[in-house]
């Protein structure tokens, strides 16, 4: 009985070898698929719905107004994503490398050559009033060439040379992105640190790194004094209620002198070393209604158009504030907006839903991944959107400062689109022929 | 398998807390906090600008130099048009239906939501028959500001003018806080001035409902800011004298500048041609500003702080004299021979001695004292000791507020050249020019370039025997017994005082038996200290000038006039001279027959010499 069933099973492994392109669309996670297209699919209504005017009404498939662009952008995806599938899924392996490199010279260039866009030295223009921002690009390349390094080495064994290469790969992008000018997309590179975690690097890190984050916001709204007092009785209790403690004094000691010296190193930053429109976006982020006309005005804005939809919204199309440019920026990184003023809490605890069931389902596809150079790239592809979902979400109803970043796959624009599209379908090319990595 | 699988349970559970935490906000924000659907109701928040009252401008004895006139601006946002009727609109506004649509598609290109201007500076008639019909127009209102206006056509170069502010000032971090369609001062006072005379705008944040009907002011006016009008300015110009020199003037080419040499106050500034500064405040402003710009006359050119390419002529000579006494080269009783081989002269009494070169302005008599300030042996080399000498006159000259920005009150005021031995050895190569190759600075040919405020800042210098304040338009701002304070300062010159009175003495000469009797008013009981010059003109007839002072003890005007193609300084500069210090010495004018002269132009027609 045993030696005949695991006759077929080899029959399978060497028939899906031979007819693959029947067998990837076999192979292919449908579920992530379909939850791709519903994202897409209700960010593009919701880009109509924030050109729509009652007195002006365009077509949707207009190519005037931003949902019929973002249809060609989304006829374009469709597109690259035939193409993924269609290649042969090893090249993302092999490649990963040059293709790093590739967009970091790119980078490089675009640095040196581009012509400042609202301050932003991020865009290469290609001739014929077509851009490309290789920032977006940057993302995908750093996972690959991440998931590529990890492959080859271990990080539970602490080595200090292959951590130092894992950070330089990982830091390079973004170091050249903020020399672009386009600190936002820098930021999204401290997602990876979601991978590195899963393939064994040390929870201190992200501790340290959640702790650093809690005190940077606490210093931000609390006195200073208070503060330090503050963790003073902490760590002061802590000592009484455990005198064991008591024989780790100096660390103790050394923990609290390092925590006064990045209270007021957090004040400094804020004061001397962020430019005035970075201070604006973390002073709307502790106090907007300081100034609800001035920096405030995004925050207090997109806070009403959301609140004002209650539990169910007041229907697509209906909505009166996002209309209008109350919000700036409205169909790219406030479209959050939109669905919470047309269809209230329960439309956007849907879409919340939407990004919760894609997230889990791609932390699923790459624990089921044979190589660790997969498995990597899945979590790296699970690290940025979930950090995109973060932050724009979260700062449009006032919990994240307010950096431009786009809500994954929702937001208009073709550059967004793209890049997100090409990181996903390279996890599920690859995951749509994990069977022949079986059968190795 | 191995323990790190367990770590795709935190991970998850870190994307499914954020989850909750936001659908938990959310929760809040949309279903149990309902003040968001209240801002919502009210949201639409109008900004109206309060503009306010820009400074005014005083002469000395406080008549108005510059006043503020209402002008009303249509303005319209385009949200809250409802079934506009473009037709009517462009009958009434007497517009073609194209421009209309134009201009709301300018608008609605600008803001959606925000206010834009669809129409600029109606004209009174306009706006009282638009008024009427303005109910019918939703969306559309008038807003009132004021824009300059004169009651005088003088002083236009001085006064400047203001516009609506430029795009690439917008984009200049140093304009923060204008927006586009605020007005800013361009040139002349009024950029100088600019941070004074703005004031402070105010706004009004009035909320609006979702029907465009308004709900009373935004959080109570928390954020309304009132107005702060500009402050004042109080000038130095005697308005009826620039308008009698403006009267003079009117034809000619030329500047005429007068100073109180005790405290450096302008009391004229004559920059011919001019132009109405009227010109430049109604809706035809722009067709106006390129006429002007690009008239052969050089109109916009503003001649008393620009015209810096001419030399002074002979009245170069005071300031020669006075140098050559203070290094010692010369007294006043040293006499010089009229040896026309050296350079040419005219007839007159010689040998003189420094008060009779002065008053006959002897060219060789300069040569020659000249000579003996440049070379004076200090290096056995003639060529570096040429370069010495030149040098340290040159650190003389710049003492009288030559060869540099004297820091008048206005903007684009140029320096002027004065030689200098950097300048020759790029000319002629270093140890290749010598005495001979410059000797017509001696005579204030060559390479000097004066502007006419600073030959008029030289009279004051003399006059006041040794220093002289920085010239100025504004003597307070804000309150009229407060002077500012960078006019209070005396820059003394590297000459002792003593050494002034000779120089004086020759000049009183000139004017009472000499080249300047033009400009005589000792029939009057004034007596005036004057030097006539020309100004070498390659491209033309040679430019007349003439500087003076009066009177000679207690000197009350020091002036300076400089007439294009005017030939002689005698004949076309000192009855212009003469006649400005009569109108301000004693109010009236009594000279009518120089007055005539002046006016006919005749010395225009001259033949040169
Ligand atoms: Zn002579």
């Amino acid at each position: 009985m045993p030696v005949e069933q695991t006759i077929p099973k080899y029959k399978i492994a060497t028939r899906s070898s031979r007819r693959t392109s029947r067998n990837i669309l076999g192979n292919l996670d449908w579920v992530t698929v379909l939850l791709y297209f519903l994202l897409v699919g209700l960010g593009w209504m919701n880009i109509y719905a924030v050109v729509y005017s009652p007195d002006n009404v365009v077509n949707i498939f207009s190519f005037d107004i931003n949902s019929g662009k973002q249809l060609l952008w989304i006829g374009t995806s469709v597109i690259l994503i035939t193409m993924m599938l269609a290649v042969d899924y090893k090249i993302y392996e092999h490649l990963a490398y040059p293709i790093y490199g590739t967009i970091i010279l790119l980078l490089l260039f675009t640095l040196a050559v581009a012509n400042p866009v609202a301050g932003s030295r991020s865009w290469l223009e290609l001739g014929g009033g077509v851009r490309l921002q290789p920032a977006e690009l940057a993302k995908f390349a750093t996972a690959l060439a991440a998931s590529k390094f990890l492959s080859n080495v271990n990080l539970r064994q602490q080595n200090m040379k292959d951590q130092m290469v894992l950070a330089l790969i990982t830091l390079l992008p973004p170091i050249i992105i903020v020399l672009q000018n386009e600190t936002g997309s820098a930021l999204v590179f401290g997602a990876f640190i979601l991978a590195y975690f899963r393939e064994g690097m040390s929870p201190l890190i992200l501790i340290i790194g959640a702790s650093a984050a809690a005190i940077f916001i606490l210093t931000l709204l609390v006195p200073k004094l208070y503060l330090i007092l503050g963790i003073a009785v902490l760590m002061g209790g802590a000592l009484w209620m455990d005198y064991r403690l008591m024989r780790r004094i100096k660390s103790m000691i050394a923990l609290f002198v390092l925590i006064i010296g990045m209270i007021f190193s957090v004040d400094y930053f804020i004061n001397d070393v962020l430019q005035p429109h970075q201070q604006n976006r973390i002073k709307a982020l502790i106090s907007p209604e300081a100034d609800p006309l001035g920096y405030g005005w995004n925050v207090t804005q997109s806070k009403i158009a959301i609140g004002s939809g209650g539990l169910l919204g007041k229907g697509f199309l209906e909505g009166t504030q996002t209309k209008f440019d109350f919000v700036p920026e409205q169909s790219t990184d406030f479209i959050f907006c939109t669905i919470g003023e047309e269809h209230g809490w329960v439309g956007s605890t849907i879409l919340i839903v939407l990004f919760l069931l894609l997230l889990t389902r791609i932390v699923n596809i790459a624990e089921r991944q044979k190589s660790v150079f997969a498995r990597t790239y899945g979590y790296c592809v699970a690290s940025i959107i979930f950090f995109h979902f973060l932050v724009n979400i979260g700062m449009t109803i006032g919990l994240a400062p307010v950096v431009g970043i786009p809500l994954p796959f929702f937001s208009y624009g073709g550059s967004s689109l793209w890049s997100f599209t090409v990181l996903l379908y390279i996890l599920l090319a690859i995951d749509a022929n994990r069977a022949q990595d079986l059968s190795r | 398998m191995n323990y790190l699988e367990n770590r795709k349970y935190v991970i998850q559970a870190i994307f499914i807390m954020v989850g909750v935490v936001f659908a938990l906000r959310l929760f809040y924000i949309q279903v149990i906090d309902s003040s968001y659907k209240q801002a919502a109701e009210t949201n639409a928040i109008k900004t109206v600008i309060q503009y306010p009252f820009r400074g005014l401008i005083y002469d000395r004895n406080g008549k108005l130099l510059v006043e503020n006139t209402p002008v009303y601006d249509l303005m319209v946002v385009p949200k809250e048009t409802k079934q506009l009727d473009t037709l009517r609109l462009s009958s009434i506004l007497n517009l073609p239906l194209e421009d209309v649509r134009a201009r709301l598609k300018k608008a609605r290109a600008y803001s959606y939501v925000k206010p834009s201007i669809f129409y600029q500076r109606l004209t009174t008639e306009d706006f009282a028959h638009f008024q009427d019909y303005l109910i019918d127009f939703p969306g559309f209102y008038i807003n009132a500001r004021t824009a300059r206006g004169y009651s005088h056509s003088s002083l236009s170069h001085a006064l400047g003018y203001i516009a609506e502010i430029s795009p690439r000032q917008l984009e200049d971090t140093t304009y923060q806080g204008y927006r586009p369609g605020d007005y800013i001062g361009k040139s002349g006072l009024e950029l100088e001035y600019e941070n004074y005379l703005m004031g402070q705008r105010g706004v009004k944040h009035i909320m609006v409902n979702v029907r465009g009907i308004e709900k009373g002011p935004f959080k109570d006016g928390a954020y309304d800011t009132l107005s702060v009008a500009g402050q004042n300015l109080y000038s130095t110009i005697d308005l009826d004298l620039q308008a009698y020199g403006e009267y003079l003037m009117n034809g000619a080419k030329g500047s005429i500048v007068a100073i109180e040499p005790e405290t450096g106050e302008i009391l004229a500034y004559v920059s011919a041609p001019f132009y109405d500064p009227n010109l430049f405040t109604g809706k035809d402003y722009g067709k106006n500003y390129m006429q002007l710009l690009q008239d052969p006359d050089k109109t916009m050119f503003n001649r008393p702080i620009m015209a810096d390419q001419n030399p002074p002529g002979s009245i170069f000579k005071v300031v020669q004299g006075l140098i050559a006494l203070e290094e010692g080269v010369i007294t006043a009783n040293t006499r010089f021979a009229c040896n026309r081989s050296l350079v040419n002269c005219h007839a007159h009494p010689s040998p003189l001695d420094l008060q009779g070169a002065v008053q006959h302005s002897c060219n060789p008599w300069f040569y020659q004292a000249y000579k003996l300030l440049i070379n004076r042996n200090k290096s056995k080399n003639t060529f570096t000791d040429t370069s010495i000498g030149l040098k340290e006159w040159r650190d003389h000259a710049l003492t009288f507020g030559f060869g540099k920005q004297l820091g008048i009150d206005l903007p684009g005021e140029k320096k002027g050249i004065i030689a200098s031995p950097e300048l020759y050895d790029r000319v002629y190569g270093k140890n290749r020019w010598k005495y001979s190759t410059i000797y017509s600075l001696s005579i204030g040919q060559g390479e000097l370039g004066v502007t006419p405020l600073q030959m008029a800042n030289l009279m004051a210098i003399i006059a006041n025997r040794g220093y002289y304040v920085t010239p100025h338009l504004v003597k307070a701002v804000g309150n009229k017994n407060m002077p500012l304070k960078e006019y209070q300062e005396k820059h003394y010159t590297s000459v002792s005082p003593e050494h002034y009175e000779p120089i004086i003495a020759g000049m009183e000469e000139a004017v009472r038996a000499g080249t300047g009797r033009r400009a005589n008013l000792t029939k009057l009981g004034i007596s005036v200290c004057g030097k006539t010059g020309t100004a070498q003109n390659p491209q033309g007839a040679d430019h007349a000038v003439f500087v003076a002072f009066a009177p000679k003890e207690n000197p009350k005007i020091a002036i300076a006039v400089y007439v294009e193609h005017g030939k002689w300084g005698g004949q076309a500069a000192a009855p212009i001279a003469g006649l400005m210090m009569e109108k301000y010495l004693t109010d009236t004018v009594t000279m009518k027959d120089q007055e005539k002269w002046v006016l006919s132009r005749e010395y225009l027609n001259l033949r040169s010499k």
